[in-house]
């Protein structure tokens, strides 16, 4: 007799391969990418062992994209092709760039995100930041040597709604299947947390090159939640910089500079911060393009000084945050640092001062959020192995609302609330035969209209006529576990329903995604069409699988005709997995996953019976 | 045994309460609470089906959000009373009846002053003060409303609790705000 085979609790009946994925930092000032491999999170140096990939896109007359190093050298010397920090331009309006008055480049002013003229034509930030993607990607594909299944991309837990899906576009453009987006501290604390068995509450500074996120966590047997989150989205190790850069054009005297040389005190701005975190004082000398010279000393203390408000602004943000979560500075176990602009020593005193303990840095604050964004990609992948099980549970940033009458903001989610999350709210008519109704969605903490973030504006039409206040227009937030808002209305008094969906505007549609790849891929050689085929066989590979592991442990659930009707799908289906007929395919796959409607229902009500019956998932999926 | 016998319960439209198999009790043990959700959580959160179908996924952020939706509202103690109330039969009329003494309305106002006046003089002593003297009296607050509803089962004296209740906690964010704006 056959011996049954029993996987350990937690793995797959099915033993499957390892599959590949990767964790994405994509940083203001650098980028990096790691990767689970044996077990250990890794980040994937390039071809010269070089860790780190500066955040930076020089574009050519013939659209060719160089990025990093290369790029990051002609940063002086092209500075209108060369785009550094385009992180601070996701999914923002030209009004929105702080010191948009010292940046080189020629803006375009698009409806909802700002373009950039470049000799290769004009180049939205999504465009840029998936060309550091792909080039990310095309280093994880050499080093893993196989096709990946997917990425978890990160980015700052105070990004808003529009800064969230320009990151998800770029990474779709880049060709990568984004398996979550998630917040840099987050990741920084399952890198952290895991690798010290930590429990209790935790905080995560994170002051990277453009932002600045804060985050409460309570780390309980595999659980990461996040109790509230805070920062600013336009503060960063940049801010120091330019700090710097202002205090060098006053002290020399300068007139207005041209686009060389402000490149030049830049970067000589930014050196000498870094200097000033080992040393006392960083002399600044520099000969501008006109022959004259810069000679300055710029001492630590001076230097605290002009950065003072900058680090009380991080410290507000934090003890807002700590309110939020109902907490006192004395009540959190730790406190981690995250970014390279944590090195400033100013930092690590007042953050020291603040909760009154030695913020912890025994990790490389360059790279912990890659790590902790791999290990999340591992484990959403299915990799995990026995016993290495966690759940995070993470917050919106930002509250959402809708504007009422006279530009005041109605608040239906509040920040730090749980994702996913869903809250409804009614309206009704204001005029007697009222048959049209604008919604317009915002996203901030203050009760105007006009200090919000418009995220949409959408027209609800076909309301039958009624006198004024008997409509009920129901409308629906959901933000999903990327963080990510879709919104959705109907009118429910009459049998008539006008039901919507919305995708906030600044989003890009299907079709311009659809455009950019097809012309991303005439350059590459490539055929758009032929990837879409591929992208619908994976689809369909990773539904069969699914339904045959759902099979494998639960199919007493199913009655036999129930049974029949999968089984079939699923013959029809592998029939055409590997056929080039797009349509077939799309049928089957519409086919199978109408068959297991029924099926995933009970098995979700099936799993949250056992989760109460005091059995955890890894002893009932053996 | 048939296959509809084997098939578990339709949990999906359950009250908040059956969600987490806990008694429709004001008084609630909150590490039981706590527990539970994230014993659901675990089981039903999208990033345990990432690799699974369209249809899967879709099941599981409905029902992640339930289960966090359910814990928003049985977790602070005047939201948790206000559905039971409603479970209970009884309607608490929040939005319509808005009478409340006239002597509990003066003494808010005058926090309320006094709260301006310490924002105003940048007085973070006096704000603290305030927050913590503001917190025990809704810590009192949430007492009392087991005591009205659990044992006394007075639910029109628990709604007008509830109401005074957030009174209460509005100006405890009122409070916040004021830290926050002098502490910046």
């Amino acid at each position: 007799m056959a011996l049954l085979q029993i996987a350990e609790p937690g793995e797959s009946v099915a033993p499957h391969q390892h599959r590949l994925a990767i964790g994405i930092d994509l940083g203001t000032t650098n980028s990096l990418v790691a990767t689970v491999r044996s077990g250990m999170s890794v980040v994937l140096n390039d071809e010269r062992g070089h860790p780190l990939l500066p955040s930076v896109v020089r574009y050519a007359a013939d659209g060719h994209a160089d990025v990093g190093f290369t790029a990051e050298s002609a940063k002086a010397t092209d500075p209108k092709n060369t785009i550094v920090s385009v992180k601070r331009f996701m999914g923002r309006s030209r009004a929105d760039i702080a010191h948009v008055e010292t940046l080189p480049y020629d803006f375009v002013d698009a409806d909802g995100m700002v373009k950039i003229k470049t000799v290769a034509g004009i180049k939205s930030p999504v465009e840029i930041s998936a060309d550091i993607l792909k080039t990310l990607r095309a280093r994880a594909e050499a080093s893993l040597g196989g096709e990946l299944i997917g990425a978890v991309i990160t980015v700052p837990a105070y990004f808003d709604d529009a800064q969230r899906q320009a990151t998800k576009d770029a990474a779709q453009l880049a060709g990568l299947n984004v398996l979550r987006l998630l917040n840099e501290p987050t990741a920084a604390a399952i890198a952290y947390g895991l690798d010290n068995a930590a429990e209790g509450i935790y905080a995560i500074y994170d002051l990277g090159g453009g932002t600045f996120d804060i985050s409460i966590l309570r780390l309980a047997k595999g659980i990461f939640e996040v109790l509230s989150t805070g920062g600013d989205s336009a503060l960063g190790g940049d801010d120091f910089d330019h700090r710097v850069f202002c205090w060098i054009i006053q002290q020399a005297g300068l007139k207005p500079l041209n686009l060389h040389d402000t490149r030049l005190l830049q970067a000589h701005a930014r050196e000498a911060k870094e200097y000033l975190s080992q040393h006392a004082e960083a002399p600044i000398t520099v000969k501008l393009s006109s022959g004259e010279y810069v000679d300055l000393v710029l001492t630590t203390d001076l230097f605290t000084e002009m950065t003072q408000t900058l680090v009380q602004k991080t410290l507000s943000a934090t003890k807002k945050a700590l309110r939020d979560a109902s907490l006192s500075p004395s009540e959190v176990r730790g406190v981690v640092m995250v970014g390279g602009s944590t090195r400033m020593p100013q930092i690590q005193r007042a953050v020291g001062e603040l909760f009154k303990q030695e913020p912890l840095n025994n990790l490389d604050p360059d790279k912990v959020v890659a790590l902790g964004a791999a290990m999340q990609a591992n484990l959403l992948a299915g990799n995990r192995a026995a016993g290495d099980d966690w759940l995070l549970l993470d917050v919106i940033p930002l509250s959402l609302g809708l504007e009422t009458m006279g530009g005041l903001v109605e608040k239906v989610i509040p920040r730090n609330s749980t994702i996913p999350v869903a809250r409804a709210q009614e309206f009704t008519t204001f005029k007697d035969g009222q048959t049209a109704m604008s919604v317009h969605v915002v996203q901030g903490e203050r009760d105007l209209v006009s200090v919000c973030r418009s995220l949409a504006r959408f027209e609800l039409r076909g309301i039958p006529p009624m006198v004024a206040g008997a409509a009920r227009i129901r409308v629906t937030f959901q933000v999903d576990a990327d963080g990510l808002l879709s919104v959705s209305a109907r009118e429910q008094t009459t049998g008539h329903e006008a039901r919507i969906e919305v995708k906030p505007s600044y989003g890009l549609t299907d079709e311009e995604i659809a455009t950019m790849l097809k012309e991303s891929f005439s350059h590459a050689k490539d055929d758009a069409s032929l990837r879409a085929l591929r992208e619908l066989q994976v689809e369909a590979k990773r539904l069969l699988e699914a339904i045959q592991s759902a099979l494998a442990s639960d199919a007493q659930i199913l009655s036999v005709d129930e049974r029949r009707q999968i089984d079939a799908a699923v013959a029809g289906l592998t029939a055409v997995v590997d056929s080039e007929d797009r349509s077939a395919l799309d049928a089957a796959l519409a086919k199978l996953s109408a068959a297991t409607e029924e099926f995933a229902a009970r098995r979700m009500n099936q799993s949250v019976q056992q989760a109460l019956a005091g059995k955890n998932i890894d002893q009932v999926t053996l | 045994m048939s296959i509809q016998d084997d098939l578990p319960n339709i949990r999906f439209s359950d009250d908040y309460f059956a969600l987490f198999e806990l008694p429709r009790k004001q008084a609630l043990d909150m590490g039981e609470l706590d527990q539970r959700f994230r014993r659901l959580q675990s089981a039903v959160h999208p990033d345990r089906y990432v690799q699974a179908g369209e249809t899967e996924k879709r099941l599981a952020m409905q029902w992640a959000t339930r289960v966090n939706e359910a814990y928003q509202t049985l977790k602070p103690a005047g939201q948790r009373a206000l559905y039971l109330l409603n479970l209970l039969g009884f309607d608490p009329q929040i939005e319509s009846n808005t009478a409340m003494p006239t002597a509990f309305l003066v003494q808010q106002m005058e926090l309320r002053e006094e709260v301006m006046a310490a924002r105003a003089a940048g007085d973070e002593n006096a704000l603290d003060a305030a927050h913590q003297a503001m917190r025990r009296e809704v810590a009192e607050a949430q007492q009392e409303l087991i005591v009205l509803i659990d044992q006394r089962h007075d639910f029109a004296a628990a709604a007008d609790l509830v109401r005074k209740l957030m009174f209460q906690e509005k100006l405890l964010r009122e409070i916040n705000d004021a830290l926050e704006a002098v502490t910046l």
